[in-house]
């Protein structure tokens, strides 16, 4: 057991910390970074396609910000989306002159290319692994500032003093040991909670651990009824890029017919994403599906290019659902992908309630996709939460730098803190074994929440998930931790994960029960339309013990007005 | 289906389980891959069973491990592919030359401390161009092989000079070398090579092409390794003994057509150093006395010209421009 302490602490190194954690340090903070995997293993580099930025010759950052306000179905807040876009291309740059190997024009120029819901070729990529690369240059750049990493520590509870987020209480997974890792200023960068729904492009890692340690000391989510379906997935959940779409690939239905064409006139294949996932489904459920499923269609790309631009899809079709995409195509389907909500945070990371106050909690901030700041509303763009992650990481590390340096670090007991995870794991630890399987109950969980809290909800699915979710609950006081001992327990840390989940399932099927029209990915049969007049709002959700408590939050509005939505 | 594993257990709290091999069948989907039947199995058998994976689409690199004797990514290989290389069983080991810490988890931090020790990130020189760096896209593009690699760790653990030389630095911080050496933005080439070159670098792999079998990313780390050397060499660092014997090797071959096996380790050494002369004594003494001395007049082969002609043809340039 060790105390340690540092300035700006940031939970999670996938791009959104460690791209916080660098501009923490560019302002001088002691930084340190902890993570319940190598930093090299987050989920950041599973993005595929690229990263959005104005900066073709005929594109701007306004058509960027008003794309992006489209695609978020209007939900999106306009101050946020502006400087998302507006800092974009400063942004880009900065990761190339870093290192990044983007694909380049004739001229050596970076090279763009299209995307859904772009009206603009405005993507940057490094063939189909952009994520990969920029998640490893930006780990170069943090491994050269030498900041710290805590590899392979799980953080299991927040130490509070006096209102205030001074650190967390973390199991180093190597040894099994608690130890408290102290700040003036705490940042979430723990990516989504994908491993709520099955199946899920998500990793496995993903299960939302600090959107669940900030929830449960108070502070807000918001817009956590949004969970957007990535229209090419395969049957295992694994992701196929916007990117193969966005090289021109095609998507056929049992006829053979380019579908999309009826659904988006004008884009096609290349509407947003809730559009596409939404006529893929009705296509399946209208019997033109092939074994429930779509085609993806890249054969007239030809061999070469289909290797040079989508080297990865090309190997994953192959290795995972034994397809040839330079001779078939690859069956997809929509797959359970991102989420548009999370902590909420104002525009520089810090979890502010509308007035400017901190809301539960001082001195915490958040960034990515654990975040809501919210740059995606109701639907996300492809290729905005790579630049949403350094964007808002970096605004996140900046002030949180500046947060720390101003703040007075009075003394923490930390040993309340420590004791109470201490007693938690012990717990966990001695619950006798039952008929209860950990997995079996995280399946249900993910099985419930994908047929009631889909692609296409109803207010009967919606209640009836509310309804299970805490019998779920229940039974997960009956799971037992398989592994008693202390070493790389990854047993116990599953437990933690479970009840996370739980947790944020609860909240994520209350939001969208309370929601009664259709927006963006949140899509009701018994509510089909987009209701301004009543739900042009944020959903606000806090915890409670008597389970979540919403409120609401106007959207806030710059320059677009709410238009209809077409494709 | 039923999957068979048989799965090397290491639990350094109960030393009953210490080294030994655990069986367990599943019930899975004729497409499983071993990193979900390995799933199944923890879940549903034993959830004792340590292992790191997550992203389950080859792109974490978290899943390395020795699979039926070889290092591939769990995630990565389907059952199928290994029942139809025979076996009825799948034998899965942690990854090689790195310490377990607990079953298939292994401590990599020796493997970290290599890439590191490359300074693995961009040292362009001067102040940074007003916006990007203007590059041609072969030159990007041509570095997305060795971008491709995932740090996972399957080419170090099936190194067959790590299995001897715990202090070479390996085929993935050598692949990870030529991704900043190879970039022409990155301006300290010249420094970079010229530590590769030292003892423990690039002159000790022995080209035994084992990581680029094993490696489910196919970034060839030996192709790098290959580029590294050709690249140090036209830079004229040449002071090594891997960089005298490739010179020395190929001089022979120029004049004679063919090697001379009784001057390649006297030039590798380099003829002024006495030490590393005599530190071959032994080995002649006891090639002599087998009668495996080779002999120390050498004739070129009849129509050498024509091998002359083909080194004119090529000098001066590296090997990568050589075929054009």
């Amino acid at each position: 057991m060790a105390v340690y302490e540092h300035d700006v602490l940031i939970i999670g190194a996938g791009l959104a910390g460690m791209r916080a954690g660098l501009a923490a340090q560019a302002e001088g903070a002691d930084v340190a970074i902890i993570s319940k995997v190598h930093p090299l293993r987050s989920h950041s580099a599973a993005a595929q396609g690229g990263i959005n930025a104005a900066l073709g010759e005929d594109d701007s950052c306004d058509t960027h910000a008003f794309d992006t306000v489209k695609g978020s179905d209007y939900l999106g807040d306009q101050d946020a989306i502006e400087i998302l876009t507006g800092e974009a291309p400063g942004d880009i740059v900065d990761l190339e002159r870093m290192g990044v190997t983007f694909n380049r024009r004739e001229d050596g120029r970076l090279a763009q290319r299209p995307f859904g819901g772009a009206g603009f070729p405005r993507t940057h990529f490094v063939a189909d692994i952009t994520g990969q690369v920029i998640l490893h240059v930006v780990w170069e750049q943090v491994v050269k500032a030498g900041a710290r990493v805590y590899e392979e520590w799980y953080a299991i509870s927040l130490i509070v003093a006096d209102g205030t987020c001074r650190g967390v209480v973390a199991m180093e997974l190597r040894t099994g040991q608690l130890h408290a890792v102290l700040a003036k200023a705490v940042v979430m960068a723990t990516g989504g909670l994908g491993q709520v729904y099955h199946p899920s492009t998500n990793g496995l890692i993903c299960t939302g651990d600090g959107i669940a340690l900030a929830y449960r000391a108070g502070a807000t989510l918001m817009d956590m009824e949004f969970v957007q379906f990535h229209p090419t997935t395969l049957h295992n959940g694994i992701l196929i890029t916007e990117g193969a779409r966005g090289e021109g690939a095609y998507l056929l239905n049992s006829e053979g017919e380019r579908f999309m064409n009826r659904y988006a006139p004008e884009r096609g294949e290349l509407a947003a994403r809730d559009v596409v996932s939404r006529s893929e489904q009705t296509e399946i459920d209208e019997g033109r599906g092939v074994n429930g499923f779509v085609l993806l269609d890249l054969r007239h790309l030809g061999r070469e290019r289909i290797l040079e631009r989508l080297p990865q899809i090309y190997e994953l079709a192959l290795d995972i659902a034994n397809v040839d995409a330079t001779q078939e195509p690859i069956p997809v389907r929509p797959g359970m992908h991102y989420f548009m909500g999370g902590i909420k945070t104002d525009v520089d990371g810090r979890c502010w309630d509308e007035d400017g106050r901190w809301q539960g909690l001082r001195g915490l901030f958040a960034a990515g996709e654990c975040a809501c700041v919210s740059v995606h509303g109701a639907n996300r763009l492809g290729g905005n939460s790579l630049l949403e992650t350094v964007v808002f990481g970096r605004r996140a590390g900046r002030a949180a730098a500046l947060h720390a340096a101003a703040a007075s670090a009075s003394p923490v007991a930390v040993e309340p803190a420590l004791a109470g995870a201490k007693e938690q794991l012990q717990n966990l630890l001695d619950r006798p074994q039952g008929s209860e399987i950990m997995a079996g109950l995280r399946r249900e969980l993910g099985v419930l929440m994908k047929t009631h809290v889909g692609l296409f909800r109803s207010g009967d699915g919606l209640s009836q998930a509310v309804g299970g979710l805490p019998e779920l609950k229940r039974r997960y006081e009956k799971v037992a931790v398989g592994d008693k001992g202390k070493i790389f327990n990854t047993s116990l840390i599953a437990a933690l994960e479970l009840g996370i989940l739980l947790d944020l399932a609860e909240a994520i099927a209350t939001c969208a029960l309370s929601r009664t029209e259709s927006r963006g990915a949140h899509s009701r049969r018994d509510f089909p339309k987009r209701d301004d007049e009543s739900w042009l709002k944020h959903t606000l959700v806090s915890f409670s013990a008597d389970g979540p408590k919403l409120s609401h939050l106007p959207v806030t509005m710059t320059r677009w007005q709410p238009q209809e939505r077409a494709y | 289906m039923e999957v068979k594993l048989k799965v090397k257990r290491f639990d350094p709290e109960s030393p009953e389980v210490k080294g030994r091999y655990q069986e367990y069948s599943v019930d899975m989907p004729e497409n499983a891959t071993v990193l979900e039947s390995l799933i199944q199995a923890r879940d549903y058998e034993d959830e004792s069973l340590a292992l790191r994976c997550s992203c389950r689409s080859s792109i974490c690199g978290s899943c390395a491990m020795r699979i039926n004797g070889r290092a591939r990514l769990a995630c990565k290989t389907q059952v199928r592919n290994l029942t139809k290389e025979g076996g009825e069983e799948i034998v899965v080991e942690p990854p090689g030359n790195m310490p377990v810490i607990k079953d298939l988890v292994v401590d990599m931090s020796s493997f970290w401390d290599k890439v590191l020790a490359v300074k693995p990130w961009l040292q362009p020189s001067g102040p940074p161009p007003e916006r990007e760096y203007l590059v041609p896209n072969e030159a990007m593009a041509a570095l997305t092989e060795v971008m491709n690699c995932i740090m996972c760790g399957a080419c170090v653990s099936d190194c067959t000079v790590l299995e001897v030389d715990p202090t070479f630095l390996g085929p993935a911080a050598l692949a990870k070398a030529w991704r900043f050496v190879g970039d022409p933005r990155d301006a300290e080439d010249l420094p970079r090579l010229r530590e590769l070159s030292e003892a423990s670098g690039m002159w000790d792999c022995t080209r035994c092409n084992m990581c680029v079998q094993v490696c489910p990313k196919d970034v060839k780390p030996m192709d790098q390794i290959l580029k590294l050397r050709a690249e140090a060499t036209h830079a004229g660092i040449t002071g090594n003994a891997g960089s005298r014997h490739t010179i020395a090797f190929t001089e022979i071959v120029e004049h004679s057509g063919r090697l001379d096996e009784f001057r390649l380790p006297i030039l590798t050494h380099g003829k002024l150093n006495l030490v590393g002369q005599v530190s071959d004594l032994p080995v002649a003494l006891r090639m002599l006395r087998s009668g495996k001395m080779p002999s120390p007049f050498h004739k070129p082969i009849g129509g050498v010209k024509h091998i002359k002609r083909i080194f004119r043809r090529f000098a001066g340039k590296k090997p990568s421009e050589g075929s054009h």
